[in-house]
């Protein structure tokens, strides 16, 4: 067993993991940050992704041990319920999500694609979120709620984002 | 006297969905979320092989190893072994041979549960699998449909004595008569592949005693919770009144979570034996294998016509591969789309013939369309190649022969009345935002150029049977379960509103669509209303989400409850206003005294008197709440037109899919939002049947494509965004106008764009391209079509 501190979604936790455990399961098994969730078991799908020190990473390739000392922020720190994140509030908006499976790992990968390009086309939308699978909305709306939300991001602090 | 819809409500609005707030905040109840107290994991050895006899089978390791609880093979379960129902069948005679949850002695596909081990966790239960002993004798695995019914073939199930599940018969008409009076018969062998049904929610299953009492819970990741709950009470023995399910937040079903899955007869019967709670949850590679298939037929479609292009007859000769076991309505698939190989076109006669055929491949089920898509495929398939065949122009050959709006209520060849339609419209309308005349004028310049990237038009005009059913129609197909929905209505006494439905939402946004419909004749705002749904603890009677009838049927029972509450409401109303019920108006939430609008009561006020109950009028029970049980007078037909633009290159075999539009017709939308958001969904499945998805297997059974990895459904940038668009003719059948729209664009899109390719390269003799149309797929059709042409 190692020991590992991670602090996720602004809490430090400490824990005691197998060498062998992925941090998705630590996130929804040990400290039952389960807003985070599996889809797949070769890291094809995307629905595990995070930010890990601000950038996206598929939680399910990642082991509990090297996010040691790490920041991990989940769809369950990206707002406080109360308020919103751009990134949700253009998902509701635009009905980009049915099911809601794919969709924490959609909103992360989205959150890291619109730092990285504010202002993206629909095909780099198209290409960036290529690793983050979704069964039930052909991604049209999900390249539209993409869109809305660097509008809304580039407006300026918009009420509702952190 | 009945409340009608007020056209100024919720009704029809692009209202914002209440499901996305806890979605989107990842505040989920998924069925894997569930962490009870003394939980133990199961984890299951599956087969390996495809086809073998199990010749030793010892579990006795598993027990020595660290947080190992238990561990069973078939012989250790004894009766709690439970076999998966089976409650469609078809015919007096179909064979219906037993599927025991864990494998007795056979295994006959690969991921057959073999033996299960329970350990206190999810890497105890898996670690100890490897110390089970067991070892296999193979036997010559069936693979294929047609050898499979040969004389000589390996028998899938010995005791059966054939690899034949059934052989169904619908003649309708004359067709050899049609056929000799013929200028043109063309006939056509089509591939429906087999087909993954890939929810993004793996299954998941959580079952509990509860205490001292009897009750056991179930928690599903199921499209089905009280169809479940019957059929988990007449396998496992235990009383029905004892098991409530419940399907959580769901993520995603297609169809693919229609189903009593011999996963939650084990885990069921584990947590009764074992009295703590047990839990599965599938990888994704038992998904893979183990979760059932969709489409796999083989379809020979033969069409007579008059050289002038009027249709005369169709025949339609199948083989439906049934996989090695025969699940919830695993045989009734491809009747589901038996009625519906006739579509939009009139004609004198059909002959439809189906041959159900056991192999050792995973089983197959309904998924999104469910015998539907495999019809529409065929018959837009062949509707372009005899167009092709007398040189005719794809679209008017369709004009020609459809049946046109004037006609309505018309019954087609196959027996159904089909309500209403306007084929003429939602064509119009799609042609136009298609650009169609352009897009046609471009294809023949780059025809003429010799362009290496030539340019098809794929057509599909579309018509589907939906809302699942009515009870009488399902009892003559012989399936043993009615097609009824339920609702419940309350006003609470505080004003708020429980609508509670017998249909079981996995992510359309049902909630929000239910709320509308109760809004609009309740007169109470959406928000206040909530839609209690998928417990059997609290929404005791329903069928269930499936064949696009929550709303079309569901609906009906909402509208229904609704309009009884708001009866009941009234003669207490007319008691506190003290005049006649039938002097009072009910508009927007409030009773109004006619020629008196100082007296008013809203419906909020009535639910409190009813509650107090201190001043009802005689005869008035308390409580403000009506129900209804609602059996559809009939289907409902949904249809459209989809149109795609396909650039194929030539040199390549590249496709790449330029423009799609649709124009559906699913009758009045409850949320215009969500209906295009059903449309976009179901038509990328569509599309990725014809270009992206395929199970393959290998000549002994293997799955090839049993990952994420190798089953290839399509992501971001696989697509383009699509035109949609609609024309609205109402049912007239279905009191709200509705038909129903989750699987629409599924059943549409894949003729479209297999249409499309081959239209792109029929000059050079391609006649038929495979499904998924790969680049690989495409090129070897360019060079055989020119080693051909030669």
């Amino acid at each position: 067993m190692a020991h590992i501190t991670v602090t996720v979604d602004g809490t430090s936790y400490k824990g005691e993991v197998e060498p062998r455990k992925l941090l998705v399961h630590w996130l929804r098994e040990d400290i039952g940050r389960v807003g985070t969730v599996v889809g797949c078991d070769t890291s094809n799908c995307g629905a595990c992704t995070v930010l890990l020190n601000g950038r996206s990473v598929k939680s399910c390739s990642v082991l509990a041990v090297q996010a040691d000392g790490s920041e991990v922020t989940t769809i369950q720190g990206l707002s406080d319920g109360n308020e919103w994140h751009p990134v949700q509030t253009a998902f509701k908006e635009c009905h980009g999500l049915q099911c809601g499976y794919c969709t924490p790992g959609m909103v992360m990968a989205t959150v890291d694609l619109l730092s990285e390009n504010p202002t993206p086309s629909e095909q780099e939308i198209r290409e960036g979120l290529e690793g983050n699978l979704c069964r039930c909305t052909g991604y049209h709306n999900i390249v539209k709620s993409v869109s809305y939300a660097a509008d809304l991001m580039s407006a300026g602090p918009t009420k509702g984002a952190k | 006297m009945t409340a009608a819809l007020d056209t100024d409500t919720a009704l029809g609005k692009p209202i914002r969905r209440k499901e996305d707030a806890h979605l989107l905040h990842g505040q989920t109840n998924w069925t894997d979320n569930i962490q009870l107290p003394g939980t133990v994991h199961m984890a299951i050895l599956r087969s390996p092989m495809a086809h073998a006899k199990i010749t030793k089978l010892d579990v006795s390791g598993a027990l020595k190893q660290p947080g190992v609880v238990a561990a069973y093979g078939a012989k250790e379960l004894g009766e709690l072994n439970g076999g998966v129902p089976c409650v469609w069948p078809v015919t007096d005679d179909i064979k219906m041979p037993a599927f025991p949850a864990l494998a007795i002695d056979k295994v006959r596909q690969v991921g057959d549960c073999v033996a299960v081990v329970l350990a206190t966790s999810v890497a105890a239960a898996v670690d100890a699998l490897d110390a089970i002993e067991v070892s296999y004798e193979a036997l010559p695995a069936v693979t294929d449909m047609e050898a499979a019914l040969t004389s000589g073939s390996a028998l899938v199930h010995d005791e059966i004595e054939t690899n034949a599940c059934y052989v169904y018969k619908m003649p309708c008409g004359d067709y050899e008569a049609s056929r000799a009076k013929a200028d043109v018969v063309v006939a056509r062998r089509f591939i429906n592949q087999r087909l993954i049904p890939t929810f993004m929610e793996p299954r998941s299953v959580v079952a509990a005693p509860m205490g001292m009492s009897d009750e056991i819970t179930i928690w599903s990741s199921t499209q089905i919770p009280h169809i479940l709950r019957v059929l988990l009470a007449l396998v496992t023995g235990i009383p029905e009144n004892n098991l409530r399910v419940v399907a959580p937040d769901v993520g995603g079903g297609f169809g693919g979570k229609l189903q009593c899955y011999r996963e939650e007869i084990l885990v069921t019967n584990l947590a009764k034996k074992l009295g703590r709670p047990v839990k599965w949850t599938e990888t994704r590679s038992e998904n893979m294998v183990a979760t059932h298939h969709g489409r796999d037929q083989i379809q020979d479609i033969e069409i007579a016509a008059t050289k002038d292009g009027k249709i005369l007859g169709l025949k339609v000769t199948l083989l439906a591969n049934m996989g090695a076991y025969l699940q919830i309505i695993t045989p009734g698939v491809p009747l589901l789309g038996m009625f519906m190989y006739p579509a939009i076109y009139k004609m004198d006669s059909y002959d439809f013939t189906c041959t159900g055929v056991f192999t050792n491949k995973t089983p197959t089920d309904a998924y999104r369309g469910a015998g539907r898509p495999e019809a529409t495929y065929a018959i837009e398939r062949i509707i372009d190649e005899l167009a092709a065949e007398i040189g005719m122009e794809p679209m008017e050959l369709r004009k020609k022969n459809w049946i046109t709006h004037e006609e309505f209520p018309y019954t087609t060849v196959a027996g159904l009345t089909y309500d209403t339609g306007n084929y003429e419209a939602a064509t119009e309308k799609a042609l136009a935002m298609f650009d169609y005349d352009g897009l046609r004028a471009e294809q023949a310049r780059r025809r003429a150029s010799g362009d290496p990237v030539q340019l098809g038009i794929g057509i599909s005009t579309f018509t589907e049977m939906c809302g699942l059913a009515p009870s009488r129609t399902l009892g003559a197909l012989k399936y043993v379960a009615g097609g009824w929905e339920h609702c419940t209505v309350r006003a609470l006494p505080t004003g708020k509103i429980e609508v509670v439905t017998g249909t079981s939402p996995h992510g359309q946004g049902h909630e929000t669509a239910w709320s509308q419909i109760a809004s609009s004749i309740l007169g109470v705002p959406v928000e206040d209303i909530e839609v209690i749904h998928s417990d059997t603890g609290r929404s005791p009677y329903g069928m269930d989400t499936y064949g696009s009838r929550s709303l079309a049927v569901g609906g009906q029972a909402i509208k229904a409850a609704s309009e009884r509450l708001v009866e009941k409401a009234r003669v207490i109303a007319a008691h506190q206003l003290e005049c006649s019920a039938s002097d009072l108006e009910f508009i927007n939430g409030s009773f109004h005294v006619k020629g008196d609008p100082s007296k008013s009561q809203a419906l909020g006020a009535v639910a409190f008197e009813a509650f107090t109950a201190h001043n009802l009028p005689p005869g008035v029970e308390p409580t403000l709440q009506a129900e209804a049980t609602i059996d559809p007078e009939d289907f409902s037909y949904p249809h459209g037109t989809h149109l795609a633009a396909m650039e194929v290159d030539t040199e390549t075999g590249q496709v790449k899919l330029r423009k799609y539009v649709c124009v559906d017709d699913v009758g009045i939308q409850v949320n215009p939002m969500i209906v295009e958001g059903q449309v976009h969904g179901g038509v990328a499945q569509g599309i990725a049947q014809a270009l992206f998805e395929g199970a393959e297997y290998d000549e002994d059974g293997n799955l090839l494509t049993a990952s994420l990895a190798d089953y290839l459904i399509p992501s971001a940038a696989d697509l383009p965004s699509f035109d949609t668009g609609t024309t609205v003719t109402p049912s007239t059948s279905h009191p709200l106008g509705t038909k129903g729209v989750g699987e629409a664009g599924a059943i549409a899109s894949t003729p479209a764009i297999i249409n499309g390719i081959v239209d792109a390269l029929r000059h050079l003799g391609v006649t038929d391209v495979a499904m998924p149309a790969s680049p690989q797929t495409v090129w070897r059709t360019i060079q055989a079509a020119k080693a051909g042409a030669k």
